[in-house]
């Protein structure tokens, strides 16, 4: 039976109350009973999920690396750091104030939504074959943002109709990501963040996505291989994963990192660590070793002057990735 | 225990399967809030010709159609009659407007109302004997159309009220009170700009569009800076009435005083905009309808006011220009005679050029004369805010299929870019042409004339300007 405090715990007690007063089809669920204590949280299908996964952390809390939190009544998550440098993770604490501040620190990652939003958009809608006319191109599509940040990103998304989960290893970042949601009562029924890394995510929620989308991320990740495995995991067979991020060349190192922190100053010195850079090859060859199947590499270019992301065919600094669950089914069909 | 779980889970999965169902009727509409407090994708402030162009064009784009977008309109709902009776204030529609128009399904509606094409169009000076003269090829296509004021915004209005269900016109409402939010030192406050409207509620919304003229009130709680500055002169408008039949020729002499323009409204009817100094324009307007017929007759017909010196330049240039280019020069076509006035058509405004150093903060815009206003000498400034709602409807289509926030800033700073790079050539050159013909001084008038003359003669160039006018 799942008490009441259990289900604060699991953090979506005051979850999406809105989206009863916004809809008479909805109200029929408000007579739905959670165990004994009646939650509007039901509403969301993306607290549903949650709701389940939580409950099945809190049963299993000896299998997972449980932060301070746990057992306090207050309703932060368990942090889980697997991936996230300790040092980096206190630099991006301090930034988190300015994520919505479009003309501020992250201003090349707004303007980079320009590039990637149609980017995932438009390989979801081909991969997925669908028709629409209507504004909503992902609707009810499940994405996972990982690495949402503010949820610059994730936000978008779900204004195209997805359900979207956001990820992110900093508490701050996800904390300010919810505050934002309250803004925009469209997306908020299509969003829910969690503090969490997707290892984490992977383990109980296997196959259950139809994209994932980690944009910005893995220049970020102390194991790449660990990282990236988990997020093909998460993924349906056929699902698409998403992914940009820099080249490690000469050129990234002295475009991406020198001048984009000291002379443009873009990018807040310290956001990013050469040495992690990841090659499109390196990639490739990760992602094929998950059952992957990568459609598309293409080159980004920012241009600090006007502000904005170019399509460029060269891939030696910024580029984007799509690769598709290859689904076993298929290649049996291929095979007869 | 294990049991019940799963039981849950089952439940879980049932009710995640509804709700995915239920969604999409979520997005659809915001509701009216506890505290009367109504909440809105869109608000376009100003229903005149442009703000209503601008609401009609976003009920047209599919993308849009979850969007709740809200028209204000000050004065009350009217019901309009098309009567025999002309209306004094006219627009000169550019083929670019009209494809406008054309999009959101408003020309047919205007077409089968009222409006006058126009084949050619003669500009010539009281100076000299110099002349210009625009034509499609054959006189076979329009170079615009000429409609009334009252019949584009009935037409629009008309097609708004086809569109109902996507567009909420909100009539006898305006903005009383704007609050734009700051944006960057208060990020958790920059979601809304608040209205509050004379009737007592308050809308909030993402975008504001201000589409209220030259004092618009949004673009005063944009706090947006303005140059602006006023030409000491003034607008006589006037319905007049000529005996000709084939009438598709738009007229401007430039007088000293100011340009004097005819333009083809109905096969015996023109419309007059004449624009001289404030005195003038009085006296004018106190005439009797016999003398104010006369004085328009004179001031298309006289010849007083030739420069001998740069009448003799130009007769010989002319003589010049036809043995390079022969056939290249038109004719000179002489303007018809008006033998009447429509009573109580006459009407007189003040002149000013009004400029927006800049069109768009964080969740405003700005479009029409609430942007730019200008001197009426070429008939461009509603097309100007016509164009800026083609762009502007490109743009918010854009933010809306990349899933951004409609208000974003950067969405906005490309219309704003876009539309500063189209209005300020045009603003400066008819400012620039105001200015040359204001003057009676022989070495201007004698380039000025030159310079006409060489480009009436230069079939390419003409063709540009002709291009440049269309879009």
């Amino acid at each position: 039976m799942l008490s009441r405090k259990t289900l604060k715990l699991i953090g979506c007690g005051n979850y999406c109350r809105s989206c009863i007063l916004t809809s008479n089809n909805c109200k029929t669920l408000t007579s739905v009973k959670f165990g004994t204590s009646r939650s509007s949280s039901l509403h969301c299908p993306l607290a549903l999920t949650f709701s389940k996964l939580r409950y099945q952390k809190a049963g299993m809390c000896s299998g997972f690396q449980i932060g301070r939190n746990c057992s306090s009544k207050s309703q932060n998550r368990p942090v889980v750091t697997t991936t996230m440098d300790e040092e980096e993770l206190k630099h991006f604490q301090a930034l988190a104030k300015s994520w919505w501040d479009e003309t501020g620190d992250f201003e090349a990652l707004h303007a980079m939504n320009k590039l990637r939003v149609p980017f995932i958009r438009d390989g979801l809608v081909d991969q997925n074959d669908i028709v629409e006319s209507d504004g909503l191109p992902l609707k009810d599509l499940t994405i996972v943002d990982v690495g949402s940040g503010g949820g610059i990103l994730s936000e978008p998304l779900a204004r195209l109709g997805a359900f979207v989960i956001g990820l992110d290893p900093v508490e701050e970042s996800t904390t300010i990501a919810q505050l934002h949601l309250k803004e925009d009562p469209r997306v908020q029924c299509r969003v829910k963040y969690i503090n969490g890394s997707v290892e984490d995510l992977a383990s109980t929620e296997s196959e259950k996505f139809d994209a994932v989308v980690a944009s910005e991320v893995v220049e970020h990740v102390a194991d790449l291989v660990s990282f990236v495995e988990s997020c093909c995991k998460l993924l349906k067979p056929g699902g698409s994963l998403f992914i940009t991020t820099m080249n490690k060349t000469v050129l990234s190192k002295s475009l991406a990192v020198f001048a984009a922190e000291k002379v443009f100053k873009i990018v807040p010195e310290g956001t990013h660590d050469w040495e992690k850079f990841v090659p499109p090859e390196d990639l490739k060859v990760i992602l094929e070793n998950n059952n992957m199947d990568v459609k598309m590499i293409h080159g980004m270019l920012y241009l600090p002057v006007f502000r904005e992301w170019k399509w460029v065919k060269d891939t030696s600094i910024n580029y984007a990735l799509h690769a598709v669950k290859i689904d076993p089914t298929d290649v049996a069909d291929d095979r007869l | 225990m294990a049991v019940n779980v799963m039981k849950h889970c089952v439940k879980c999965t049932r009710v995640w399967n509804q709700l995915a169902r239920c969604q999409p009727v979520l997005s659809r509409c915001y509701q009216t809030n506890n505290n009367g407090e109504q909440v809105a994708d869109i608000v376009i402030s100003g229903g005149g010709m442009v703000g209503a162009a601008m609401a009609c064009s976003l009920g047209h784009e599919s993308v849009l159609q979850n969007k709740k977008i809200i028209l204000l309109e000050a004065a009350p709902q009217k019901q309009f009659k098309l009567t025999e009776k002309l209306s004094n204030r006219t627009c000169t529609l550019s083929p670019a407007s009209i494809q406008l128009f054309e999009r959101c399904g408003v020309w047919p509606v205007i077409e089968s109302m009222r409006c006058q094409q126009v084949l050619r169009m003669q500009v010539w000076e009281s100076c000299s004997n110099s002349l210009i003269s625009f034509n499609q090829d054959e006189m076979s296509d329009e170079l615009a159309y000429v409609a009334e004021n009252d019949v584009i915004l009935e037409s629009i209005n008309r097609r708004l009220n086809e569109i109902k269900d996507r567009i909420e016109v909100m009539y006898s409402t305006k903005a009383e009170n704007i609050q734009i939010p700051g944006g960057l030192d208060e990020p958790d406050s920059n979601a809304w700009v608040n209205i509050l409207l004379n009737n007592g509620q308050t809308l909030k919304t993402k975008l504001l569009v201000g589409s209220d003229g030259m004092n618009s009130t949004v673009r005063k709680a944009a706090n947006l800076h303005t140059v602006s500055f006023d030409y000491n002169q003034k607008a006589i408008v006037a319905v007049l009435n000529i005996s000709e039949t084939d009438n598709n020729v738009a007229w401007q002499r430039f007088l000293p005083t100011g340009p004097i323009a005819m333009l083809p409204m109905s096969d015996t009817a023109m419309s007059l905009i004449w624009t001289t100094s404030p005195e003038h324009a009085d006296h004018l307007r106190s005439l009797s309808s016999e003398s104010l017929v006369d004085a328009v007759n004179d001031a298309f017909w006289h010849d007083r006011d030739i420069n001998q010196v740069a009448d003799n330049f130009t007769n010989n240039f002319q003589k010049l220009l036809n043995n390079i280019l022969p056939g290249e020069s038109s004719l000179r076509q002489l303007p018809p005679t008006i033998t009447g006035l429509q009573e109580g058509s006459v009407a007189s405004f003040p002149l000013g050029l009004t400029h927006a150093s800049n069109y768009v903060r964080h969740r405003v815009a700005l479009i029409g004369d609430a942007a730019h206003r200008m001197h009426p000498l070429a008939g461009q400034g509603v097309n100007l805010g016509f164009g800026d709602v083609a762009k502007l409807t490109e743009i918010i289509t854009k933010a809306a299929s990349d899933g951004s926030d409609l208000g974003t800033l950067s969405y906005l700073k490309e219309y704003e870019t876009s539309r500063q790079r189209k209005v300020l050539p045009v603003m400066a050159t008819i400012d620039g042409l105001q200015r040359l013909y204001h003057t009676d001084f022989t070495p201007v008038v004698l380039l000025r004339s030159l310079g006409l003359q060489a480009t009436n003669a230069l079939g390419p160039l003409k063709n540009k300007i002709i291009e440049k006018a269309s879009d």
